[in-house]
């Protein structure tokens, strides 16, 4: 299928990206026409349209066995597109089906078409291989998912969280350009395959490429909220709609992810070892300054999950600063990991957000009594997050340690990252505490759970679990990923 | 043909644990049916591979392995030898007996049960675990049966407490013990977690020194070694009955067992060199766990603190490093397993109807309630190591092997003994005979049948190992032939 004539192996690179398009536009199409009681069902034809799009890009957007550059080097064919893009796809599919029945969201088409649009860039951004390319990737994504945050424009919070998400987009998307435009200045080239040779002639000063590998970490530290760029995680992740919060710490910390693995394991291959430093060092900061927040805050849910997340991303980090193939292929497995993991732990969020009327974790209580079925997916979500087993987080924390003690100068990184999630455990428990031994006045009224909550908190389950016990298959994928990044 | 028997071990309460979280919630009894029927299957079949396993050809047995995570050496690989069958058969007879005794709670069953069916899982688990990574799986799987069972059906007074610093203290440990294996298997360059492959790797002297007491301490917390003995009495006392019992009885074993398994039969050289250090921890543990038991205004805090203590013994057997202490203290966790799940479960059923712990408040039980009374006599000349009983076939040989090496330990721990003789005279005397308070005269009734299964299975288990010790010794005799191997002593 994608063998023969250049001209299939072009368009089928990026086949999934056109029927994406396409589906936008359908939405966009049915958005009009559908009475507006009706555009909830929008959400079954993303989902479905999103799910059907990942199945074609297996089928037939598999890159071969030699990746290679498309379109003028615009873009690359390989396995780390093509298996972020599944993230992507994923993501943005069970967020459909939690939004379907979020008040304000879901029943609007528009929201869908941002959605699918972001989608669309995040999955350019993974196969992104020019800076030009990278840059309006980036924006692409962005620019929807402001808007999203923002979405309930008459909630006072939600306007605000917008606002400020786009205020640090917008200024660290401008020092990142910056760093590009300096790279162009530098080599003349915008092309990051071109880069690894140039940088590696040595004609530039050491100095140099570390302070450009610094501004180019201003935007990718935004996007995946590691200290010191997490700042905004926080409130926008309590005032955005919850549906969107999930997406925003998963998918799209995920591109993140994706884009710091290409364009630093190619581009800056000669200062590996300072990367990885700089890279070491926002792994310690984010663990530490995540989980200490995520311990002082235990009033709303959705800030603690934000600063869960900002830990998260250290622990990613620490795959990423030991610039190993283990380490890589850790990261990614992480990733999808944490996929699973944080969109369900958000929708459980967004379900009894609706029910309750409010993120307050005090309004978790006797939860367990009200609704047994959805708080064990709470409890598989946090001690994910935490890393027990039989869950995907234990795999993937295990992984991501083990890239840390094979380096013996890297030791020190583990023992941090285990410290911290010994800490991380603490809150988790904490919350599941108040789940299952706290008691409230409403433990007889059972929380309302809609056809498209419960599929989509199966499949997250389901999801965590088999991470967590049939490793190999997505293993040797994010293997795949690392080996077909050069 | 070819049957899985410890898979099978392995899945049954797992599967029975997912079974009963589908049955609707008012269907409490069929819970605690489908737990009594998977537990009852569990150990019909431990006992079945207890004497099937062969002693003479002994290595090990009921072998599987199937390939988990190639690209990464993991294995699913399951196996016992002389040295786990007895922990496989432990496991299986508290895990039976918690079920029994936790036959009357009322407050969310269907959970209850469920994670007790994990908790079944988790440790029959690691007892059969050939592969580390597979270890650490099973090991871990147990954090959150602990916390919620105790934090959710535990005494109101301390569970938050008790069950936070347990799990804590716990995960701290394991994961500590995570770095040092995830650091033999870049440095044995084996890319495996294969414990028999592991095992021959013969690692660098001071890589040896360097992570055994990493290693083993992370397991000993598990285990109760002083000084990360301060989960013990807080959680089993903070924990309800069948879980104190599963805590104490197989919990603290596994811990143990996992210290022994992979920091000593993996690191001997590191063993050898850290030894003394472990037998004066050990040490400190049994006169220090004795001695606080005995003031102990609680009865079970005191046995809390006695497990503590007895654990101590398990330690000494294990840094004897010779053949003697290693039998002595495989013995005694399988004895001390059921005699602290006897304990735990008779102070259960006093509490249940005195609905009180303090053993000054209690008095004259013999008359109420004779079976848990004879039961509770039981356990305490074993936990005494009375001859005839099987403390008794544990505690003397550790005492033997020990002496043989440092006997001014086994001088100092036999301090321990005599405490325990002593704070143990004190419960039977208080508890159960003297005079009733008039209020528990008229409230306390006689225990259940289940109750009364209980008690007889355990404490007939007990004294049959005091009569016969050839039931247990020449399979654990076996087991030690391949730690001695290791260690160079064979």
């Amino acid at each position: 299928m994608a063998v023969g004539n250049p001209f299939s192996t072009t368009i089928w690179a990026i086949f999934p990206e056109i029927c994406l398009l396409f589906l936008g536009i359908l939405v966009l199409v049915l958005d009009i026409e559908l009475k507006e009681e009706r555009q909830r069902s929008l959400g079954w034809v993303t989902a479905i349209g999103l799910v059907i799009t990942g199945v074609l890009a297996v089928v037939f957007s598999r890159p071969g066995a030699q990746p290679g550059l498309v379109f003028g080097g615009m873009l690359r064919f390989d396995w780390l597109a093509f298996y972020f893009r599944l993230i992507f796809l994923f993501g943005a599919a069970i967020t459909a089906l939690f939004a379907m029945d979020v008040d304000g969201l879901g029943q609007r088409g528009e929201f869908y078409v941002l959605l699918l649009a972001s989608t669309l860039g995040m999955t350019l951004m993974a196969g992104a291989a020019d800076l030009i390319m990278l840059y309006l990737a980036i924006e692409t994504t962005s620019i929807p998912l402001y808007v999203l945050s923002g979405f309930l424009a008459r909630e006072r919070k939600s306007t605000e969280a917008g606002l400020k998400y786009i205020l640090f987009g917008a200024m660290t998307s401008a020092v990142m350009l910056y760093g590009f435009s300096l790279i162009y200045g530098f080599t003349g080239t915008t092309q990051i395959y071109a880069l690894a040779n140039l940088f590696q002639l040595g004609k530039l000063s050491p100095v140099i490429l570390v302070v450009l590998v610094m501004l180019m970490l201003v935007g990718f530290g935004f996007k995946i909220a590691a200290v010191p760029f997490h700042f905004w995680a926080p409130d926008v992740y309590e005032g955005s709609p919850t549906p969107v919060v999930g997406f925003l710490s998963t998918a799209s910390k995920a591109a993140g992810f994706a884009v710091i693995m290409r364009v630093l394991l190619i581009a800056f291959q000669s200062t590996m070892p300072v990367w990885g430093l700089i890279l070491a060092v926002m792994a310690t900061g984010s663990m530490i300054v995540g989980n200490t927040l995520a311990l002082a805050n235990q009033k709303d849910i959705k800030r603690l999950l934000a600063y869960s997340s900002i830990a998260q991303a250290g622990y990613i980090l620490i795959g990423l600063s030991t610039y190993s193939p283990l380490g890589f292929a850790a990261a990614a497995y992480y990733l999808a990991a944490y996929l699973v993991t944080n969109l369900a732990a958000f929708g459980v969020v967004a379900v009894v957000g609706k029910a309750a009327g409010s993120n307050e974790i005090k309004d978790y209580a006797g939860l367990s009594r009200r609704a047994p079925g959805l708080s064990l997916v709470f409890v598989v979500a946090l001690l994910s997050l935490a890393g027990i087993p039989p869950f995907g987080g234990f795999v993937a924390k295990v992984l991501v340690f083990s890239s840390a003690i094979m380096n013996p100068n890297m030791i020190w990184l583990a023992v941090v990252g285990i410290l911290n999630s010994i800490v991380g455990l603490y809150y988790y428990l904490v919350i599941l505490k108040v789940i299952y031994l706290n008691r409230s006045e409403q433990e007889d009224q059972p929380v309302a759970l809609t056809p498209a909550w419960v599929l989509a908190l199966a499949v997250c389950v389901v999801g965590i679990i088999a991470l967590g016990t049939v490793i190999a298959p997505l293993f040797n994928a994010s293997v795949k990923v690392v080996l077909g990044i050069q | 043909m070819h049957i899985p028997f410890l898979s099978i071990i392995i899945a049954i309460p797992l599967i029975a644990g997912l079974a009963i979280l589908l049955l609707p919630k008012e269907q409490k009894q069929a819970v605690k049916l489908v737990a009594l029927a998977a537990s009852g299957l569990t150990f019909f079949l431990s006992v079945w591979v207890y004497f099937s396993y062969n002693i003479t050809k002994a290595g090990y047995q009921f072998v599987e392995k199937v390939a988990w995570v190639p690209g990464f050496g993991i294995s699913y690989y399951v196996g016992v030898d002389g040295f786990s069958v007895p922990l496989v058969l432990l496991a299986g007879v508290v895990l039976l007996c918690g079920v029994l005794v936790s036959w009357g709670i009322e407050d969310r069953p269907r959970e209850f049960y469920a994670f007790l069916m994990f908790l079944g899982t988790s440790v029959f688990g690691v007892f059969a675990s050939l592969d580390l990574f597979e270890l650490f799986f099973f090991f871990e799987l147990a954090v959150f049966p602990k916390y919620l069972m105790i934090a959710v059906w535990g005494s109101p007074k301390t569970r938050e407490y008790g069950a936070m610093k347990l799990t804590l203290y716990l995960f701290i440990g394991s994961v500590v013990a995570l770095v040092g294996a995830l650091a033999m298997f870049f440095s044995s360059g084996k890319l495996t977690f294969d414990m028999l492959v592991l095992e021959q790797t013969g690692f660098p002297l001071a890589f040896q020194h360097l992570w055994f007491p990493v290693v083993f301490l992370g397991f000993a917390v598990l285990g109760g070694l002083f000084p990360f003995h301060n989960w013990a009495p807080d959680g089993h006392v903070a924990a309800p009955t069948a879980v104190s019992m599963l805590l104490a009885g197989v919990e603290m074993k596994v811990g143990a067992f996992a210290a022994l398994r992979v920091a000593i039969m993996l690191l001997p050289e590191g063993a050898k060199y850290w030894a003394p250090w472990i037998l004066g921890l050990a040490t400190v543990n049994v006169v220090y766990g004795a001695a606080i038991a005995m003031v102990q205004t609680d009865i079970k805090y005191v046995i809390g603190f006695s497990s503590v203590s007895h654990m101590g013994l398990v330690m000494i057997g294990f840094a004897s490093l010779n053949r003697d202490g290693l039998m002595g203290a495989g013995m005694q966790m399988f004895s001390h397993g059921i005699m602290t799940a006897l304990f735990f479960s008779v102070v259960g059923m006093v509490y249940d109807r005195a609905h009180t712990r303090e053993i000054n408040a209690l008095g004259g039980l013999f008359k109420k309630i004779p079976w848990a009374a004879i039961g509770f006599i039981i356990a305490g000349l074993v936990s005494m190591g009375m001859p005839g009983f099987s403390g008794f076939v544990a505690e003397f040989p550790i005492f033997m092997g020990v002496w043989r090496v440092q006997p001014w330990v086994a001088i100092i721990a036999v301090l321990g003994v005599i405490i325990t003789a002593a704070y143990i005279f004190r419960l039977i005397t208080r508890v159960f005979f003297g005079d009733i308070p008039p209020e528990l005269d008229a409230s306390v009734s006689d225990i259940t049948i289940k109750d009364k299964v209980v008690v007889g299975l355990l404490a007939t288990l007990m004294v049959a190992l005091g009569l016969f010790p050839t039931l247990m010794v020449p399979m654990l005799q076996s087991g030690v032939d391949h730690i001695m191997r290791l260690l160079g002593g064979a």
